[in-house]
């Protein structure tokens, strides 16, 4: 491997020191003057009825309220995959907590009041709280229109039915391969829903100009697709792209509750109901857990059949998903985890259904994992309930199946290099895998789980990213791109591989949040792909900025091209030794000619990055003939718990996790995803679930009632392992790693709970008490 | 009904008319433009809005403006009068914070405890930062960076 001087190092981050500070500013830090108006949400009470009419006369009248609008003044469709979205409730709601109405006042707490007077006048529908009361043949239809609705070309809704999507994946021949299998075994594993909580809440801030400029202000992790999606829901009002502006300060977490366009549809759209006046909707904590996206509820029921020696031969599975009352984006996660839900296991039979299903609860949608966690808790649970009955150590049944380079993927890919065998051996021998540990207290079982992961980005196949590199004059460096700061540690990333082929060090380099007048194109900030794709268009900016150095060298001092080389931010000649030249020396002023003439200019470097050879179409019966995925990030994980017998409480001495990242360019941030992934994905396991009521309210939208770790509730030593196997076409290797360290904690905290107790828990979240309840059945 | 009301905010007087419903949280964030502190629940259970009153922590969403009257209300731009602290060059260094949202009041509880008890262990760092709330980090690099703070210093952080 070539050495490098910035890639590989642990550099501190870029945005350390604003974060430490208090300078770093997120959406409500920013000021927007006396004039700033604050508008208040008028929200069903009901998961599923028609509305009759509003009266919004009283609220119109509070002292202070400046408008009051309805469904009525925007009737436009919009959404991410699939328009099955309204700006406001037209003549429906859909789930509990739903807009409706919005109040715009002075100040935020006459629009409270005032929003409190907004009379709505429903008739309750029949409200579908579950997939298999959706599934049923008479069932009521959440979408009636749903045939009419635009959608992207690989989506397949069932009309007449309460269906959105299905993605099937049929590769092989399953039925023959399971008449063929030495042993079959079937099992159904459950997931609810789940919250982001990032500890920011969401916001927005719109300001539609008296030039008719729409400028809006956003927590968001995807300026740009915000921009494209206010451009087409607004687009009857007469707005074009070029009008609208979405700037994106830091965000207080993200974890994919803030990609697309949730709530902030309402920043855009009540900014151009008070035209010339700034007007701020900024979400409660309790609306950030029912009204954003959340992640969907999963019944997976999986048969897979293996040779007597523990080859996997065919695996046939069902995936339902409890997708809510709105799956423009939702049903992309349902999609891209129909494609993948075999496992990084190489299966040469495998059918798949992946089906959207609308429910009259909160809209679901991306989070961390974008469905693979969900499948992984299952996938992961049932093959070590099959390791268990076929007497074959757990380890050795996945080391024997793990998908290798070259392997056909369920739509016929090939599988991407990667380091899956070595993460297996050295997370087992990390966990001390077969040394079994009696734990001090008799009271207390130990056990260990192990589980396997992978992922792909989730993304178009045109998704692309954008930068534009700035020379200063002093030969430092703005880079600018869309790509979102979310706490993973991008911008310092970026800088990195400027720094890298342009010999600046990253601390001479600034990288700042987006603002879509100045920042190019960045498709959106999810799918652990930015540091892929956005790093590969800042590499290529960082190119292009040194073939100018090299182009203007040759032309204004006559030295070969071809001979130059840049080394500590000079130009050397590996011809002639003497020759050295500084680049702020020239950088922006030129080089001088003799004739006192300069040549040169502002050095400014261009850089994209599209995956060409990725196509989403392909049989919709089969899923083959396509390559939605760009690349496999894989791994492997495992845990070491310790149950109370009497309390069922878990504790965790020692967590593992093994990930290739293809290169890591700071490793220090790779082991902060590492870490805070890793205890992400325990909470949805051993803390938190979302709880509805019969008529489908959420009962526990706060930090009392949904638990997230806090400082003592993490484990007691988290050991990162990184491996290294080149992703070809990354920035120096670089694949993304963001959202695999978290997808594999639920399953290998199962499998040791039934290592420890000797019982299988089949649904999440594995909480003592449900521990107790299930050592308690008879 | 308005009240004025005095005191000291990272070390500088202050005199304000406030009603007696006010919240410390929004007087220091909308009335006197302090933004360090943030609002992440508005019910006590995040630690965001973490400020000290007389060198002691509390959640700023929780208290009511006129209980500060003649006391010294310090928040993480008190705590910078000569630069960085210990402790903040501690937590850069580590890399400890992500989105960061949650570090202006983390670092005052964490602040508050060097104060107190200069050589922490891990278990006292942990117990002193369970009050604030991180969804990124997985808490253990910024348990490393106070540790280090510690150790290197003997006092991270100063409360005044």
């Amino acid at each position: 491997m070539k050495t490098n001087t910035y890639i590989g190092m642990p550099a501190v981050r870029i945005d350390g020191k604003a974060k430490v500070t208090g300078a770093a500013e997120f959406i409500d830090d920013l000021d927007f003057g006396p004039d700033l108006l604050y508008a208040a949400i008028v929200e069903s009470p009901h998961a599923h009825a028609a509305i009759n009419g509003i009266d919004t006369r009283g609220a119109a009248q509070v002292p202070g309220v400046v408008r009051v609008v309805t469904g009525k003044d925007f009737p436009f469709r919009f959404g991410l995959y699939m328009h099955d979205r309204y700006i406001f409730a037209q003549d429906r709601v859909r789930f509990v907590g739903e807009q409706v109405a919005a109040v715009i006042a002075r100040d935020p707490a006459a629009a409270r009041r005032a929003a409190l007077l907004v009379k709505v006048d429903y008739t309750e529908l029949p409200s579908i709280l579950a997939v298999d009361s959706a599934l049923a043949k008479d069932a009521y239809l959440i979408h009636p229109e749903l045939r009419n609705y635009k959608h992207v070309p690989w989506f397949f809704p069932a009309g007449g039915t309460n269906i959105a999507h299905i993605r099937k994946v049929r590769k092989g021949d399953v039925a023959k391969a399971f008449r063929d299998a030495d042993a079959v075994f079937e099992d159904t594993y459950t997931v609810p829903r789940y919250a982001h909580c990032a500890i920011e809440v969401h916001g927005a801030v719109g300001l539609y100009d008296n030039s008719d400029r729409l400028t809006v202000w956003t927590a968001s992790q995807s300026p740009y697709t915000q921009r494209h999606l206010f451009a087409e829901a607004l687009a009857p009002l007469g707005l074009s792209h070029k009008d609208i502006r979405v700037i994106t300060p830091f965000i207080g977490g993200g974890f994919g509750g803030k990609a697309g366009v949730s709530m902030e549809i309402m920043g855009a759209a009540l900014a151009t109901a008070v035209k010339g006046r700034p007007v701020k909707v900024l979400w409660s904590r309790e609306q950030e857990f029912y009204n954003t996206y959340q992640r969907q509820g999963l019944t997976a029921r999986l048969r897979v059949g293996l040779k007597k020696d523990g080859t996997i031969v065919a695996m046939d599975n069902t995936l339902n998903w409890d997708a809510g009352a709105y799956v423009e984006y939702g049903a992309n996660v349902v999609n891209a985890a129909g494609l993948s839900a075999s496992g990084p296991y190489n299966i040469p039979h495998v059918s798949i259904d992946s089906v959207c299903i609308y429910t009259n609860l909160p809209p679901g949608g991306p989070y961390r994992g974008f469905g693979y966690s969900e499948f992984l808790f299952g996938l992961e649970s049932h093959l070590n309930e099959i390791a268990k009955k076929m007497h074959i150590d757990p380890v050795e049944l996945r080391r024997k199946n793990a998908i290798r380079e070259g392997d056909i993927l369920n739509y016929g890919g090939k599988m991407n290099a990667n380091g899956l065998l070595e993460a297996i051996d050295k997370t087992a021998e990390a966990i001390g895998w077969g040394d079994r540990k009696q734990p001090a207290d008799p009271r207390k079982a130990s056990g260990k789980g192990f589980a396997l992961f992978w992922k792909a980005p989730a993304m178009p196949p045109n998704a692309s990213s954008s930068a534009v590199l700035k020379f200063n004059e002093d030969a430092s460096i703005n880079i600018l791109v869309s790509g979102m700061e979310i706490g993973q540690g991008l911008l310092t990333v970026l800088a990195q591989i400027a720094a890298e082929v342009l010999t600046v060090p990253p601390e001479k380099i600034r990288v700042e949040t987006p603002d879509t007048d100045r920042n190019p194109y960045e498709w959106q900030t999810v799918g652990s792909h930015v540091t892929w794709g956005c790093g590969r268009a800042v590499e290529n900016a960082a190119i292009d900025a040194r073939e100018q150095i090299f182009d203007l060298v040759e032309r204004a001092l006559g030295l070969p091209r071809t001979s130059l080389y840049l080394e500590r931010e000079t130009v050397r000649s590996r011809t002639d030794a003497s020759f050295s030249l500084a680049l702020r020396d020239f950088i922006i002023a030129g080089i001088a000619q003799r004739d006192g003439s300069y040549r040169g200019g502002p050095v400014i470097g261009r850089g994209m990055f599209m995956p060409e050879f990725t196509s989403a179409l392909s049989d919709p019966e089969t899923s083959q003939g396509g390559h939605p995925n760009v690349h496999y990030t894989v791994g492997a994980s495992a845990v070491e718990i310790e149950v109370d017998r009497e309390t069922g409480k878990i504790t965790i001495p020692k967590a593992v996790l093994a990930v290739d990242v293809g290169r890591a360019i700071n490793p220090d941030l790779v082991n902060g995803q590492i870490t805070g992934g890793l205890v992400q994905g325990i909470a949805t396991v051993l803390y938190e679930d979302m709880r509805f009521d019969g008529k489908g309210k959420l009962l526990n939208p706060n930090f009392t009632d949904y638990k997230i770790p806090t400082a003592l509730d993490i484990p007691g030593e988290i050991v990162p392992i990184i491996i290294e196997v080149p992703q070809k076409d990354g920035p120096f290797g670089a694949r993304g790693v963001g959202e695999h360290t978290m997808i594999p904690a639920a399953p290998m905290i199962a499998n040791a709970v039934e290592d420890a107790l000797g019982i299988r828990i089949r649904s999440m979240p594995i909480t003592a008490e449900k521990i107790i309840l299930t050592m308690e059945k008879p | 009904m308005k009240q004025e009301i005095r005191f000291r905010l990272n070390g500088e007087e202050v005199a304000l008319e406030l009603r007696p419903n006010e919240i410390l949280l929004e007087v220091l964030r909308d009335r006197l433009g302090v933004r360090s502190p943030k609002c992440g629940c508005d019910r006590g259970d995040c630690g965001t809005c973490t400020v000290m009153i007389d060198g002691r922590t509390v959640r700023s969403c929780l208290v009511l403006a006129v209980e500060v009257n003649g006391r010294s209300v310090t928040t993480l731009e008190g705590l910078m009068h000569d630069g960085l602290t210990p402790l903040q060059k501690a937590l850069i260094e580590r890399n400890a914070y992500q989105c960061g949202f949650c570090a202006p009041g983390m670092i005052l509880s964490a602040s508050e405890l060097l104060a107190k008890n200069p050589h922490p262990d891990e278990d006292e760092i942990r117990k002193a930062l369970a009050g604030n709330l991180c969804r990124c980090t997985g808490y253990s690099p910024v348990i490393e960076a106070v540790a280090l703070a510690g150790k290197e210093t003997g006092s991270g952080g100063r409360a005044s």
